[in-house]
Protein backbone atom coordinates (compact mmCIF):
# COMPACT_ATOMS: atom_id res chain seq x y z
CA UNK A 1 0.00 0.00 0.00
CA UNK A 2 1.39 3.42 -0.92
CA UNK A 3 0.57 6.92 -2.07
CA UNK A 4 1.63 6.54 -5.70
CA UNK A 5 -1.93 6.76 -7.08
CA UNK A 6 -2.77 9.79 -4.97
CA UNK A 7 0.42 11.65 -5.81
CA UNK A 8 0.49 10.87 -9.54
CA UNK A 9 -0.15 14.22 -11.32
CA UNK A 10 -1.82 12.36 -14.20
CA UNK A 11 -4.73 11.50 -11.88
CA UNK A 12 -5.25 15.15 -10.99
CA UNK A 13 -5.75 16.43 -14.50
CA UNK A 14 -8.78 18.70 -14.76
CA UNK A 15 -11.60 17.57 -17.02
CA UNK A 16 -10.14 14.13 -17.60
CA UNK A 17 -12.86 11.48 -17.33
CA UNK A 18 -12.13 9.35 -14.24
CA UNK A 19 -9.56 11.86 -12.97
CA UNK A 20 -9.76 12.79 -9.29
CA UNK A 21 -11.04 16.40 -9.89
CA UNK A 22 -13.87 15.08 -12.01
CA UNK A 23 -14.71 12.43 -9.39
CA UNK A 24 -14.72 15.09 -6.66
CA UNK A 25 -17.11 17.22 -8.72
CA UNK A 26 -19.57 14.41 -9.29
CA UNK A 27 -19.24 13.39 -5.64
CA UNK A 28 -20.07 16.95 -4.55
CA UNK A 29 -22.90 16.97 -7.08
CA UNK A 30 -24.63 14.01 -5.41
CA UNK A 31 -23.96 15.52 -2.00
CA UNK A 32 -25.43 18.92 -2.81
CA UNK A 33 -28.46 17.44 -4.59
CA UNK A 34 -29.23 15.10 -1.71
CA UNK A 35 -28.81 17.91 0.83
CA UNK A 36 -31.07 20.23 -1.15
CA UNK A 37 -33.83 17.67 -1.62
CA UNK A 38 -33.49 16.55 1.98
CA UNK A 39 -33.69 20.11 3.29
CA UNK A 40 -36.73 20.90 1.15
CA UNK A 41 -38.50 17.90 2.67
CA UNK A 42 -37.20 17.97 6.25
CA UNK A 43 -37.02 21.68 7.02
CA UNK A 44 -40.69 22.59 6.67
CA UNK A 45 -41.81 19.42 8.43
CA UNK A 46 -39.33 19.85 11.29
CA UNK A 47 -40.10 23.55 11.68
CA UNK A 48 -43.83 22.89 11.64
CA UNK A 49 -43.61 20.12 14.23
CA UNK A 50 -41.30 22.19 16.40
CA UNK A 51 -43.46 25.29 16.08
CA UNK A 52 -46.77 23.63 16.88
CA UNK A 53 -45.55 20.78 19.07
CA UNK A 54 -47.92 18.56 17.12
CA UNK A 55 -46.54 15.20 15.97
CA UNK A 56 -43.28 15.40 17.87
CA UNK A 57 -43.23 11.58 18.06
CA UNK A 58 -42.82 11.73 14.28
CA UNK A 59 -39.78 13.99 14.50
CA UNK A 60 -38.10 11.79 17.08
CA UNK A 61 -39.01 8.38 15.62
CA UNK A 62 -38.42 9.31 12.01
CA UNK A 63 -35.02 10.48 13.11
CA UNK A 64 -34.17 7.19 14.79
CA UNK A 65 -35.69 5.00 12.09
CA UNK A 66 -33.91 6.88 9.33
CA UNK A 67 -30.60 6.56 11.09
CA UNK A 68 -30.89 2.81 11.42
CA UNK A 69 -31.56 2.22 7.71
CA UNK A 70 -28.44 0.95 5.94
CA UNK A 71 -27.89 3.20 2.94
CA UNK A 72 -26.29 0.53 0.80
CA UNK A 73 -29.18 -1.90 1.40
CA UNK A 74 -31.70 0.83 0.63
CA UNK A 75 -29.82 1.69 -2.55
CA UNK A 76 -29.93 -1.92 -3.75
CA UNK A 77 -33.64 -2.06 -3.02
CA UNK A 78 -34.24 1.15 -4.97
CA UNK A 79 -32.21 -0.14 -7.91
CA UNK A 80 -34.27 -3.32 -7.93
CA UNK A 81 -37.46 -1.27 -7.93
CA UNK A 82 -36.47 1.61 -10.20
CA UNK A 83 -33.56 0.31 -12.23
CA UNK A 84 -30.11 1.87 -12.54
CA UNK A 85 -29.62 5.63 -12.67
CA UNK A 86 -29.29 8.74 -10.58
CA UNK A 87 -32.74 8.52 -8.98
CA UNK A 88 -32.17 5.49 -6.70
CA UNK A 89 -28.88 7.01 -5.50
CA UNK A 90 -30.54 10.32 -4.69
CA UNK A 91 -33.39 8.60 -2.86
CA UNK A 92 -30.98 6.56 -0.74
CA UNK A 93 -28.86 9.60 0.13
CA UNK A 94 -31.89 11.79 0.81
CA UNK A 95 -33.18 9.24 3.30
CA UNK A 96 -29.84 9.63 5.04
CA UNK A 97 -30.05 13.43 5.09
CA UNK A 98 -33.64 13.87 6.24
CA UNK A 99 -33.36 12.64 9.87
CA UNK A 100 -30.62 14.98 11.15
CA UNK A 101 -32.18 18.02 9.45
CA UNK A 102 -35.68 17.13 10.63
CA UNK A 103 -34.59 16.49 14.22
CA UNK A 104 -32.46 19.61 14.45
CA UNK A 105 -35.16 21.83 12.96
CA UNK A 106 -37.55 20.38 15.51
CA UNK A 107 -35.07 20.73 18.39
CA UNK A 108 -34.13 24.25 17.32
CA UNK A 109 -37.73 25.39 17.40
CA UNK A 110 -38.44 23.61 20.69
CA UNK A 111 -35.45 25.22 22.39
CA UNK A 112 -36.66 28.77 21.77
CA UNK A 113 -37.31 31.06 24.71
CA UNK A 114 -41.11 31.31 24.68
CA UNK A 115 -41.00 34.69 26.42
CA UNK A 116 -39.20 36.18 23.45
CA UNK A 117 -41.85 34.79 21.10
CA UNK A 118 -44.55 36.14 23.39
CA UNK A 119 -42.90 39.56 23.18
CA UNK A 120 -42.73 39.34 19.39
CA UNK A 121 -46.44 38.55 19.13
CA UNK A 122 -47.34 41.13 21.74
CA UNK A 123 -45.51 43.82 19.77
CA UNK A 124 -47.67 43.15 16.75
CA UNK A 125 -45.71 40.77 14.54
CA UNK A 126 -47.87 38.58 12.34
CA UNK A 127 -47.30 34.80 12.60
CA UNK A 128 -45.17 34.79 9.46
CA UNK A 129 -43.05 37.66 10.78
CA UNK A 130 -42.61 35.89 14.11
CA UNK A 131 -41.37 32.82 12.23
CA UNK A 132 -38.99 34.56 9.83
CA UNK A 133 -37.75 37.42 11.98
CA UNK A 134 -37.58 35.81 15.39
CA UNK A 135 -37.98 32.03 15.50
CA UNK A 136 -35.83 31.07 12.52
CA UNK A 137 -32.89 33.36 13.32
CA UNK A 138 -32.93 32.16 16.92
CA UNK A 139 -33.15 28.47 15.94
CA UNK A 140 -30.41 28.84 13.35
CA UNK A 141 -27.43 27.64 15.45
CA UNK A 142 -29.12 24.31 16.32
CA UNK A 143 -30.60 23.97 12.86
CA UNK A 144 -27.30 24.58 11.17
CA UNK A 145 -25.64 22.00 13.42
CA UNK A 146 -28.02 19.37 12.07
CA UNK A 147 -27.37 20.47 8.51
CA UNK A 148 -23.62 20.18 9.02
CA UNK A 149 -23.88 16.68 10.44
CA UNK A 150 -26.14 15.72 7.51
CA UNK A 151 -23.57 17.11 5.08
CA UNK A 152 -20.75 15.16 6.74
CA UNK A 153 -22.70 11.91 6.58
CA UNK A 154 -23.69 12.34 2.97
CA UNK A 155 -20.16 13.24 1.84
CA UNK A 156 -18.90 10.06 3.47
CA UNK A 157 -21.72 7.91 2.17
CA UNK A 158 -22.00 9.22 -1.40
CA UNK A 159 -19.31 6.67 -2.26
CA UNK A 160 -22.16 4.14 -2.66
CA UNK A 161 -23.07 5.78 -5.95
CA UNK A 162 -20.14 3.97 -7.55
CA UNK A 163 -21.52 0.58 -6.53
CA UNK A 164 -24.42 1.02 -8.96
CA UNK A 165 -22.31 2.27 -11.81
CA UNK A 166 -22.30 6.01 -11.15
CA UNK A 167 -19.30 8.26 -10.52
CA UNK A 168 -18.05 10.00 -7.44
CA UNK A 169 -15.08 9.17 -5.26
CA UNK A 170 -16.52 5.70 -4.64
CA UNK A 171 -15.12 4.84 -8.09
CA UNK A 172 -11.62 4.87 -6.65
CA UNK A 173 -12.65 2.43 -3.91
CA UNK A 174 -14.74 0.07 -6.06
CA UNK A 175 -12.41 0.02 -9.08
CA UNK A 176 -9.34 -0.15 -6.87
CA UNK A 177 -10.72 -3.15 -5.01
CA UNK A 178 -11.78 -4.82 -8.26
CA UNK A 179 -8.25 -4.76 -9.64
CA UNK A 180 -6.47 -5.12 -6.27
CA UNK A 181 -4.99 -1.61 -6.68
CA UNK A 182 -4.79 -0.70 -3.00
CA UNK A 183 -2.93 2.49 -3.74
CA UNK A 184 -6.06 3.66 -5.58
CA UNK A 185 -8.31 2.57 -2.70
CA UNK A 186 -6.13 4.50 -0.29
CA UNK A 187 -6.28 7.58 -2.53
CA UNK A 188 -10.09 7.35 -2.55
CA UNK A 189 -10.29 7.02 1.21
CA UNK A 190 -7.97 9.98 1.79
CA UNK A 191 -9.70 12.27 -0.71
CA UNK A 192 -13.14 11.49 0.79
CA UNK A 193 -11.87 12.21 4.28
CA UNK A 194 -10.22 15.48 3.26
CA UNK A 195 -13.29 16.49 1.29
CA UNK A 196 -15.51 15.89 4.33
CA UNK A 197 -13.30 18.10 6.48
CA UNK A 198 -13.23 20.85 3.84
CA UNK A 199 -17.01 20.77 3.41
CA UNK A 200 -17.47 21.06 7.16
CA UNK A 201 -15.03 23.97 7.36
CA UNK A 202 -16.85 25.68 4.51
CA UNK A 203 -20.23 25.25 6.25
CA UNK A 204 -18.73 26.43 9.55
CA UNK A 205 -17.64 29.67 7.90
CA UNK A 206 -21.10 30.15 6.42
CA UNK A 207 -22.55 29.54 9.88
CA UNK A 208 -20.31 32.20 11.40
CA UNK A 209 -21.49 34.56 8.72
CA UNK A 210 -25.26 34.02 8.97
CA UNK A 211 -25.75 33.33 12.69
CA UNK A 212 -26.15 36.52 14.71
CA UNK A 213 -23.22 37.31 17.03
CA UNK A 214 -25.83 37.85 19.75
CA UNK A 215 -26.51 34.10 19.80
CA UNK A 216 -22.93 33.07 20.40
CA UNK A 217 -23.16 33.39 24.16
CA UNK A 218 -21.91 36.24 26.27
CA UNK A 219 -18.63 37.59 25.05
CA UNK B 1 -59.58 54.74 28.76
CA UNK B 2 -59.48 50.97 28.96
CA UNK B 3 -62.74 49.37 30.02
CA UNK B 4 -63.44 45.82 31.15
CA UNK B 5 -67.14 45.03 30.86
CA UNK B 6 -68.17 41.97 32.85
CA UNK B 7 -65.21 40.01 31.51
CA UNK B 8 -64.93 36.28 32.20
CA UNK B 9 -62.10 33.96 31.23
CA UNK B 10 -62.54 30.25 31.75
CA UNK B 11 -59.73 28.01 30.52
CA UNK B 12 -60.47 24.68 28.88
CA UNK B 13 -60.58 22.28 31.80
CA UNK B 14 -62.80 24.60 33.79
CA UNK B 15 -60.34 26.79 35.70
CA UNK B 16 -61.73 30.32 36.05
CA UNK B 17 -58.93 32.84 35.58
CA UNK B 18 -61.06 36.00 35.56
CA UNK B 19 -64.47 36.14 37.17
CA UNK B 20 -66.88 38.87 36.01
CA UNK B 21 -64.36 41.69 35.97
CA UNK B 22 -65.61 45.22 35.43
CA UNK B 23 -62.95 47.86 35.63
CA UNK B 24 -62.00 51.21 34.13
CA UNK B 25 -58.39 52.21 33.64
CA UNK B 26 -58.32 56.01 33.30
CA UNK B 27 -56.50 57.68 30.41
CA UNK B 28 -53.08 59.11 31.15
CA UNK B 29 -52.85 57.32 34.48
CA UNK B 30 -51.01 54.30 35.71
CA UNK B 31 -53.20 51.50 37.02
CA UNK B 32 -51.48 48.64 38.78
CA UNK B 33 -53.09 45.20 38.88
CA UNK B 34 -51.82 43.41 41.95
CA UNK B 35 -52.58 40.15 43.70
CA UNK B 36 -51.24 36.71 44.60
CA UNK B 37 -50.27 34.32 41.81
CA UNK B 38 -53.20 32.74 40.02
CA UNK B 39 -55.50 35.72 40.65
CA UNK B 40 -56.00 36.50 36.96
CA UNK B 41 -54.10 39.79 36.87
CA UNK B 42 -51.81 38.78 33.99
CA UNK B 43 -54.69 37.17 32.10
CA UNK B 44 -56.64 40.41 32.43
CA UNK B 45 -53.68 42.46 31.20
CA UNK B 46 -53.21 40.19 28.19
CA UNK B 47 -56.85 40.58 27.19
CA UNK B 48 -56.20 44.25 26.48
CA UNK B 49 -53.91 43.45 23.53
CA UNK B 50 -55.78 40.28 22.60
CA UNK B 51 -53.02 37.91 23.66
CA UNK B 52 -55.88 36.26 25.56
CA UNK B 53 -59.48 36.15 24.33
CA UNK B 54 -62.23 36.58 26.94
CA UNK B 55 -64.75 33.78 27.28
CA UNK B 56 -67.46 36.41 27.67
CA UNK B 57 -67.66 40.15 28.24
CA UNK B 58 -65.87 42.91 26.37
CA UNK B 59 -62.63 44.83 26.62
CA UNK B 60 -62.80 48.32 25.13
CA UNK B 61 -60.15 50.92 24.40
CA UNK B 62 -61.66 54.39 24.22
CA UNK B 63 -65.04 52.80 23.66
CA UNK B 64 -63.93 50.48 20.85
CA UNK B 65 -64.16 46.74 21.42
CA UNK B 66 -60.69 45.24 20.90
CA UNK B 67 -62.27 42.02 19.61
CA UNK B 68 -63.22 43.67 16.34
CA UNK B 69 -59.75 45.04 15.60
CA UNK B 70 -56.90 43.52 13.62
CA UNK B 71 -54.69 41.76 16.17
CA UNK B 72 -51.32 42.85 14.81
CA UNK B 73 -52.36 46.47 14.19
CA UNK B 74 -53.94 46.72 17.64
CA UNK B 75 -50.76 45.43 19.28
CA UNK B 76 -48.48 47.78 17.37
CA UNK B 77 -50.41 50.64 18.96
CA UNK B 78 -49.88 49.29 22.48
CA UNK B 79 -46.48 49.18 24.18
CA UNK B 80 -45.71 45.78 25.68
CA UNK B 81 -43.11 45.16 28.38
CA UNK B 82 -42.68 41.75 29.96
CA UNK B 83 -40.69 40.18 32.78
CA UNK B 84 -37.04 39.52 31.83
CA UNK B 85 -37.65 42.03 29.00
CA UNK B 86 -37.97 39.28 26.34
CA UNK B 87 -35.48 41.01 24.07
CA UNK B 88 -34.59 39.44 20.71
CA UNK B 89 -31.19 37.86 21.41
CA UNK B 90 -30.15 37.90 17.74
CA UNK B 91 -30.71 41.62 17.28
CA UNK B 92 -28.68 44.52 18.58
CA UNK B 93 -30.10 46.76 21.27
CA UNK B 94 -30.78 49.41 18.65
CA UNK B 95 -32.66 47.03 16.34
CA UNK B 96 -34.64 45.67 19.26
CA UNK B 97 -35.88 49.15 20.04
CA UNK B 98 -36.57 49.89 16.36
CA UNK B 99 -38.83 46.82 16.00
CA UNK B 100 -42.27 48.40 16.13
CA UNK B 101 -41.45 51.51 14.06
CA UNK B 102 -40.15 49.12 11.38
CA UNK B 103 -43.33 47.04 11.59
CA UNK B 104 -45.27 50.26 11.11
CA UNK B 105 -43.43 50.82 7.85
CA UNK B 106 -40.91 53.46 8.79
CA UNK B 107 -37.57 53.44 7.02
CA UNK B 108 -34.64 51.78 8.75
CA UNK B 109 -32.91 55.11 9.13
CA UNK B 110 -35.86 56.89 10.84
CA UNK B 111 -36.58 53.89 13.03
CA UNK B 112 -32.97 53.71 14.19
CA UNK B 113 -32.77 57.45 14.84
CA UNK B 114 -35.88 57.18 17.00
CA UNK B 115 -34.48 54.15 18.77
CA UNK B 116 -31.28 55.98 19.62
CA UNK B 117 -33.27 58.84 21.09
CA UNK B 118 -35.28 56.45 23.23
CA UNK B 119 -32.21 54.67 24.55
CA UNK B 120 -31.04 57.98 25.87
CA UNK B 121 -34.45 58.61 27.33
CA UNK B 122 -34.28 55.43 29.43
CA UNK B 123 -30.77 56.23 30.59
CA UNK B 124 -28.63 54.17 28.23
CA UNK B 125 -25.78 55.81 26.34
CA UNK B 126 -25.38 55.44 22.58
CA UNK B 127 -22.54 53.03 23.34
CA UNK B 128 -25.13 50.33 24.11
CA UNK B 129 -26.77 50.58 20.69
CA UNK B 130 -24.52 48.07 18.94
CA UNK B 131 -24.47 45.55 21.79
CA UNK B 132 -26.52 42.38 21.99
CA UNK B 133 -28.96 41.67 24.85
CA UNK B 134 -26.73 38.89 26.28
CA UNK B 135 -24.07 41.52 26.92
CA UNK B 136 -26.35 43.60 29.18
CA UNK B 137 -27.20 43.30 32.88
CA UNK B 138 -30.77 42.51 33.92
CA UNK B 139 -31.48 46.15 34.72
CA UNK B 140 -30.10 47.34 31.40
CA UNK B 141 -32.15 44.74 29.54
CA UNK B 142 -35.27 45.96 31.31
CA UNK B 143 -34.50 49.55 30.25
CA UNK B 144 -34.18 48.39 26.67
CA UNK B 145 -37.49 46.58 27.10
CA UNK B 146 -39.14 49.83 28.16
CA UNK B 147 -37.50 51.77 25.32
CA UNK B 148 -38.70 49.14 22.84
CA UNK B 149 -42.26 49.46 24.10
CA UNK B 150 -42.12 53.26 23.84
CA UNK B 151 -40.53 53.35 20.38
CA UNK B 152 -43.69 53.93 18.37
CA UNK B 153 -45.00 56.37 21.01
CA UNK B 154 -48.12 54.31 21.79
CA UNK B 155 -50.78 55.96 23.96
CA UNK B 156 -51.12 52.75 25.98
CA UNK B 157 -48.49 50.61 27.69
CA UNK B 158 -48.94 47.14 29.15
CA UNK B 159 -46.29 46.04 31.60
CA UNK B 160 -46.23 42.51 32.99
CA UNK B 161 -43.99 42.36 36.10
CA UNK B 162 -41.47 44.60 34.37
CA UNK B 163 -39.24 45.15 37.37
CA UNK B 164 -39.45 41.85 39.22
CA UNK B 165 -36.36 40.23 37.72
CA UNK B 166 -33.86 42.82 38.96
CA UNK B 167 -32.32 43.28 42.39
CA UNK B 168 -33.92 45.70 44.90
CA UNK B 169 -31.36 48.48 44.42
CA UNK B 170 -31.73 48.51 40.65
CA UNK B 171 -35.49 48.15 41.02
CA UNK B 172 -35.74 51.27 43.17
CA UNK B 173 -33.64 53.12 40.61
CA UNK B 174 -35.86 51.93 37.73
CA UNK B 175 -38.97 52.91 39.72
CA UNK B 176 -37.71 56.46 40.20
CA UNK B 177 -36.74 56.80 36.54
CA UNK B 178 -39.99 55.29 35.39
CA UNK B 179 -42.08 57.66 37.50
CA UNK B 180 -40.15 60.60 36.03
CA UNK B 181 -40.65 59.25 32.52
CA UNK B 182 -44.38 58.75 33.08
CA UNK B 183 -44.68 62.29 34.43
CA UNK B 184 -43.34 63.53 31.06
CA UNK B 185 -45.23 61.12 28.84
CA UNK B 186 -48.58 60.69 30.59
CA UNK B 187 -49.28 57.28 29.04
CA UNK B 188 -52.25 55.14 29.93
CA UNK B 189 -50.47 52.31 31.68
CA UNK B 190 -51.65 48.96 32.94
CA UNK B 191 -49.02 47.21 35.02
CA UNK B 192 -49.09 43.83 36.69
CA UNK B 193 -47.12 43.03 39.83
CA UNK B 194 -47.36 40.70 42.82
CA UNK B 195 -45.57 43.27 44.98
CA UNK B 196 -48.04 45.50 46.84
CA UNK B 197 -45.32 47.99 47.79
CA UNK B 198 -44.47 48.45 44.13
CA UNK B 199 -48.17 48.88 43.33
CA UNK B 200 -48.59 51.56 45.99
CA UNK B 201 -45.41 53.34 44.99
CA UNK B 202 -46.09 53.46 41.26
CA UNK B 203 -49.84 53.33 40.77
CA UNK B 204 -52.25 56.22 40.43
CA UNK B 205 -54.84 53.51 40.98
CA UNK B 206 -54.46 50.01 42.31
CA UNK B 207 -56.69 47.06 41.48
CA UNK B 208 -56.28 44.29 44.03
CA UNK B 209 -57.20 40.82 42.77
CA UNK B 210 -57.79 37.74 44.84
CA UNK B 211 -57.43 34.09 43.86
CA UNK B 212 -60.10 32.90 41.45
CA UNK B 213 -60.02 36.06 39.36
CA UNK B 214 -62.11 38.34 41.59
CA UNK B 215 -61.47 42.05 41.80
CA UNK B 216 -61.26 42.70 45.55
CA UNK B 217 -60.80 46.47 45.46
CA UNK B 218 -60.09 49.27 43.01
CA UNK B 219 -58.84 52.43 44.70
CA UNK B 220 -56.08 55.00 44.89
CA UNK B 221 -53.09 53.82 46.92
CA UNK B 222 -54.07 56.19 49.70
CA UNK B 223 -57.63 54.85 49.95
CA UNK B 224 -56.35 51.32 49.74
CA UNK B 225 -54.18 51.85 52.82
CA UNK B 226 -56.77 53.90 54.71
CA UNK B 227 -59.88 51.91 53.87
CA UNK B 228 -59.19 48.36 52.72
CA UNK B 229 -62.46 46.87 51.47
CA UNK B 230 -62.17 43.65 53.42
CA UNK B 231 -59.88 41.42 55.47
CA UNK B 232 -58.24 39.98 52.38
CA UNK B 233 -57.17 43.39 51.12
CA UNK B 234 -56.15 44.56 54.61
CA UNK B 235 -54.04 41.44 55.00
CA UNK B 236 -52.56 41.74 51.52
CA UNK B 237 -51.71 45.40 51.94
CA UNK B 238 -49.71 44.50 55.03
CA UNK B 239 -49.57 45.18 58.76
CA UNK B 240 -47.82 48.55 58.77
CA UNK B 241 -50.25 50.15 56.33
CA UNK B 242 -51.02 52.92 58.87
CA UNK B 243 -47.42 54.00 58.93
CA UNK B 244 -47.07 53.60 55.16
CA UNK B 245 -50.13 55.74 54.51
CA UNK B 246 -48.24 58.64 56.08
CA UNK B 247 -46.12 58.83 52.93
CA UNK B 248 -49.06 60.35 51.02
CA UNK B 249 -49.24 63.52 53.15
CA UNK B 250 -46.67 66.29 53.31
CA UNK B 251 -45.70 68.08 56.46
CA UNK B 252 -47.00 71.42 55.16
CA UNK B 253 -49.96 71.52 57.60
CA UNK B 254 -48.10 69.98 60.51
CA UNK B 255 -47.90 72.53 63.35
CA UNK B 256 -44.41 73.14 64.73
CA UNK B 257 -43.08 74.59 67.98
CA UNK B 258 -40.49 77.36 68.14
CA UNK B 259 -36.86 76.30 68.01
CA UNK B 260 -35.60 75.88 71.56
CA UNK B 261 -32.68 74.01 73.15
CA UNK B 262 -31.04 73.23 69.77
CA UNK B 263 -27.46 74.38 69.10
CA UNK B 264 -27.34 76.47 65.92
CA UNK B 265 -24.55 77.92 63.83
CA UNK B 266 -24.48 81.63 63.04
CA UNK B 267 -26.73 81.12 59.99
CA UNK B 268 -29.31 79.36 62.15
CA UNK B 269 -28.54 75.90 60.80
CA UNK B 270 -28.89 73.08 63.35
CA UNK B 271 -25.64 71.70 64.80
CA UNK B 272 -27.05 69.21 67.30
CA UNK B 273 -28.69 68.65 70.68
CA UNK B 274 -26.56 69.51 73.73
CA UNK B 275 -26.04 66.50 75.99
CA UNK B 276 -23.83 65.50 78.92
CA UNK B 277 -21.12 64.26 76.47
CA UNK B 278 -21.32 67.17 74.04
CA UNK B 279 -23.49 67.71 70.94
CA UNK B 280 -25.65 64.84 69.67
CA UNK B 281 -26.57 64.61 65.97
CA UNK B 282 -30.13 65.60 65.02
CA UNK B 283 -30.25 62.58 62.71
CA UNK B 284 -31.43 64.71 59.79
CA UNK B 285 -33.92 67.48 59.11
CA UNK B 286 -37.18 67.84 57.15
CA UNK B 287 -38.86 70.50 55.05
CA UNK B 288 -42.52 71.29 54.48
CA UNK B 289 -42.43 69.20 51.32
CA UNK B 290 -41.32 66.01 53.05
CA UNK B 291 -43.90 63.36 53.88
CA UNK B 292 -45.29 62.74 57.34
CA UNK B 293 -43.59 59.35 57.18
CA UNK B 294 -40.19 61.06 56.95
CA UNK B 295 -41.05 63.35 59.88
CA UNK B 296 -42.24 60.46 62.03
CA UNK B 297 -39.11 58.52 61.25
CA UNK B 298 -36.93 61.51 62.20
CA UNK B 299 -38.76 62.01 65.49
CA UNK B 300 -38.35 58.33 66.37
CA UNK B 301 -34.66 58.31 65.50
CA UNK B 302 -33.86 61.63 67.18
CA UNK B 303 -31.90 61.33 70.46
CA UNK B 304 -34.43 63.65 72.13
CA UNK B 305 -37.56 62.47 70.27
CA UNK B 306 -37.84 65.69 68.30
CA UNK B 307 -37.61 66.24 64.55
CA UNK B 308 -36.14 69.50 63.23
CA UNK B 309 -37.77 71.43 60.40
CA UNK B 310 -35.65 73.71 58.22
CA UNK B 311 -36.60 76.44 55.78
CA UNK B 312 -35.34 76.80 52.20
CA UNK B 313 -32.12 78.44 53.51
CA UNK B 314 -31.35 75.46 55.73
CA UNK B 315 -32.03 77.39 58.95
CA UNK B 316 -34.04 75.57 61.64
CA UNK B 317 -37.54 77.08 61.83
CA UNK B 318 -39.52 74.61 63.92
CA UNK B 319 -39.55 71.50 66.08
CA UNK B 320 -41.94 68.55 66.14
CA UNK B 321 -41.97 65.82 68.80
CA UNK B 322 -43.65 62.45 68.31
CA UNK B 323 -46.36 63.60 70.70
CA UNK B 324 -47.05 66.50 68.34
CA UNK B 325 -47.31 64.11 65.41
CA UNK B 326 -49.69 61.85 67.33
CA UNK B 327 -51.84 64.87 68.29
CA UNK B 328 -51.88 66.09 64.71
CA UNK B 329 -52.96 62.69 63.39
CA UNK B 330 -55.65 62.48 66.09
CA UNK B 331 -56.97 65.93 65.19
CA UNK B 332 -57.08 64.95 61.49
CA UNK B 333 -59.16 61.90 62.31
CA UNK B 334 -61.86 63.84 64.17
Amino acid sequence: MNFTYLLDPAHWEFGAAGGIPQLILSHLGYTVLALLIGAVIALPVGLYIGHTGRGSFLAINAGNAGRSLPTLGLLMLMVTLLGLGLLPVLIALTVLVVPPILTSAYAGMRSLDQRVIDAARGMGMRPWQVLTRVELPMALPVLFGGFRSAALQVVATATVAASVGLGGLGRLLIDGLAVNDYSRVLAGAIVVAVLAVLVDLFLASIQRWIVSPGLKGTS
Amino acid sequence: MITFEDVVKVYPGGATAVDHLSLELPTGKMTVLVGPSGCGKTTSLRMINRMVTPTSGRVLIDGRDVAGQDEALLRRGIGYVIQHAGLFPHRTVLDNVATVPLLLGETRRTARAKALELLERVGLSAGFAKRYPAQLSGGQQQRVGVARALAADPPIMLMDEPFSAVDPVVRAQLHAEFLRLQQDLGKTIAMVTHDIDEAIKLGDHVAVFRAGGHLAQFATPRDLLAHPADDFVADFVGRDRGLRSLSFDTASDLPVKPVDGLELDEAGRPLGWPGPDGLRETGGVFTKEDSLRVVTDLAIRSPVGIAVRVGPDGAADGLVSHHDIADYLASRRS
